[in-house]
């Protein structure tokens, strides 16, 4: 059985004239364990797919399963536990204002934590901070180590879906690919399943299982990744993208 | 002096080791940098003497404020132990400006307490919840501002009953409505960010996210604004006090002290100066600490 399936999902934003159809008609299922991504150029709704997911974007039709439970328009606390999410811009998505160690004492204490300082600093551990890192505020570190930061949020409810929306497209080349490994081994080691947004094939063809390609809102191909390494994509969209990633 | 520099360095290191070592770290070099501000530390010095001099007036002041002399009125500066004159009814200024500082400060005090904390409620609230909320609380602010504040001060107050409680509360009433428009737009910028939506992932409720989330972001830019507005708020405690609608005689408000000085303004023109004088620095104290706190507390500039 799927860990997380989407079926018809239809994405708007806006009423009436002003509305934009942002996703339409997306359906693809991720197995449990399972790394799957989802590329395509900007604009052409892949975080909207996640935000969906998250309730971020409350207009949405369609029907999304976590782990055969249906979810409703309303999150519950419990869909917050299983499914996470680490944002593109880790500039943007720390408190300015929130230590570390506020940052994820918080998120420990929301989910009902009780043991909080100890897995604060396990937490940190996990994504190779260390505890010297503890109450430093974003604007001490660098922007890897606010990714790291933003993970280990992310983990500390203990999920087991993540929704990796494009997490290392801001960061330095360099930077990226620390990211990326952490990501690789905390997959291996909580065994967790991704779903992850790139516009990047090579960085989806080095962490993902299979991918699906987006044009204009909708999903025109899903291939596992051995035909994106060998070019044998069957539509000429996603042809044409790989073409471009050469 | 060893010690000294010990604790310098603990105050200034960049990995603090636990939860208050890091907010004394902080404020630490808040302070630093506001201390390097030349024109704010002024600023901070005059208000630390205004408050120094409020709480030592029965110490301070040379006569009784209210002690009616009337052989002895209108008195020169300098005339007869009275170093700032006497007024019409021969009390020394002097001892009335050090005791009218109590006054100045009990209004500041409290029309800074009142006016931004329901500013940040209302446009906090209505930013982040939006809606239907939004549009009434904004409507309410909308018709609050469309009154000259003074003329509603006024009303207010004729409303109320004239008396310095009563001014505190009419300028609140009035001042509040800057504030939640400012504390909204902050607000409306702050909630579509990636760390709200963080939160939100968490399960966080709006309750928790408006306090815990949006207030310390709003909070700073409110300081700096209250500051700014001091001065305003004391000339419009100065002006109900002018107009006989704040302090009541015989009550060495610095307001009413001009507006009894004014009769007298062309033979006599120190019993009304005087108290212009003193609003003027205090005003002006208030001026400069806000502008110092704006460069301290800005989170825009903070991040650099």
């Amino acid at each position: 059985m799927s860990m997380l399936s989407v079926e018809n999902l239809n994405v708007w934003f806006g009423h009436g004239r002003d509305r934009v159809d942002a996703v339409k008609d997306a359906t693809f299922a991720v197995a449990r364990g399972e790394s799957f991504g989802l590329v395509g150029e900007s604009g052409s709704g892949k975080s909207t797919i996640l935000r969906a997911i998250t309730g971020l974007a409350p207009d949405w039709s369609g029907n999304i399963t976590v782990d055969g439970k249906e979810i409703g328009k309303r999150r519950e606390k419990a869909f917050f536990k299983t499914v996470q999410m680490v944002f593109q811009d880790p500039y943007a998505s720390l408190h300015p204002r929130h230590s570390v160690d506020q940052v994820l004492g918080e998120t420990l204490y929301l989910h009902g934590f009780t043991d909080i300082d100890t897995r604060v600093v396990n937490l940190l551990d996990d994504v190779g901070l260390g505890a010297k890192f503890r109450f430093r505020y974003p604007h001490q570190l660098s922007g890897g180590q606010r990714q790291r930061v933003a993970i280990a949020r992310a983990l500390a409810p203990a999920p087991e879906i993540l929704l990796l929306d494009e997490p290392t497209s801001a960061l330095d080349v360099s930077v990226q690919a620390e990211i990326l490994n952490l990501l690789a081994d905390l997959r291996t080691e909580h065994g967790l399943t991704y779903v992850m947004v790139s516009h990047d094939l090579s960085v989806v063809g080095h962490m993902c299982d299979r991918l699906a390609v987006m044009k204009d809102g909708e999903i025109v191909e899903i291939m596992d990744v051995a035909t994106l390494r060998n070019m044998q994509a069957t539509h000429p969209y996603s042809q044409h993208l790989l073409q471009a990633s050469l | 002096m060893s010690e000294t520099q010990s604790l310098r360095a603990w105050l200034l290191t960049d990995t603090p080791t636990s939860r208050r070592h890091a907010k004394f770290a902080a404020a630490y070099q808040g302070w630093l940098s506001f201390r390097s501000n030349t024109m704010a530390m002024i600023g901070l010095w005059i208000l630390i003497f205004l408050v120094f001099v409020a709480i030592a007036a029965p110490i301070l002041a040379p006569h009784d404020p209210f002690e009616q002399t009337l052989a002895n009125r209108l008195q020169g500066l300098n005339a007869d132990g009275h170093i700032l004159g006497t007024d019409s009814l021969g009390r020394d200024i002097l001892s009335r400006l050090i005791y009218g500082s109590r006054i100045t400060l009990f209004i500041v005090g409290l029309v800074a307490l009142i006016a931004p904390i329901t500013g940040l409620l209302v446009g906090t609230v209505a930013g982040y919840v939006g809606g239907w909320v939004d549009t009434i609380l904004m409507r309410i602010t909308d018709i609050f501002l469309a009154f000259p504040r003074l003329v509603l001060a006024l009303a207010f107050v004729a409303a109320l009953g004239a008396g310095i409680e009563n001014a505190v509360l009419a300028i609140s009433l009035t001042a509040w409505p800057p504030y939640a428009r400012m504390a909204r737009a902050e607000t409306l910028t702050i909630r579509s960010s990636d760390y709200i939506s963080a939160i939100q992932l968490q399960g966080a409720g709006p309750l928790r996210i408006i306090t815990k989330h949006i207030w310390p972001l709003c909070i700073s830019s409110l300081i700096v604004r209250v500051t700014l507005d001091m001065a305003g708020i004391i000339l419009a405690a100065a002006g109900l006090g002018f107009l006989g609608l704040g302090a009541q005689p015989p009550s060495p408000e610095w307001g009413a002290m001009i507006s009894e000085g004014r009769r007298f303004i062309l033979d006599s023109w120190w019993v009304a100066t005087v108290p212009g004088l003193a609003i003027f620095t205090v005003s002006l104290a208030f001026n400069l600490l806000g502008d110092g706190l704006r460069d301290v507390l800005d989170p825009k500039d903070a991040e650099t």
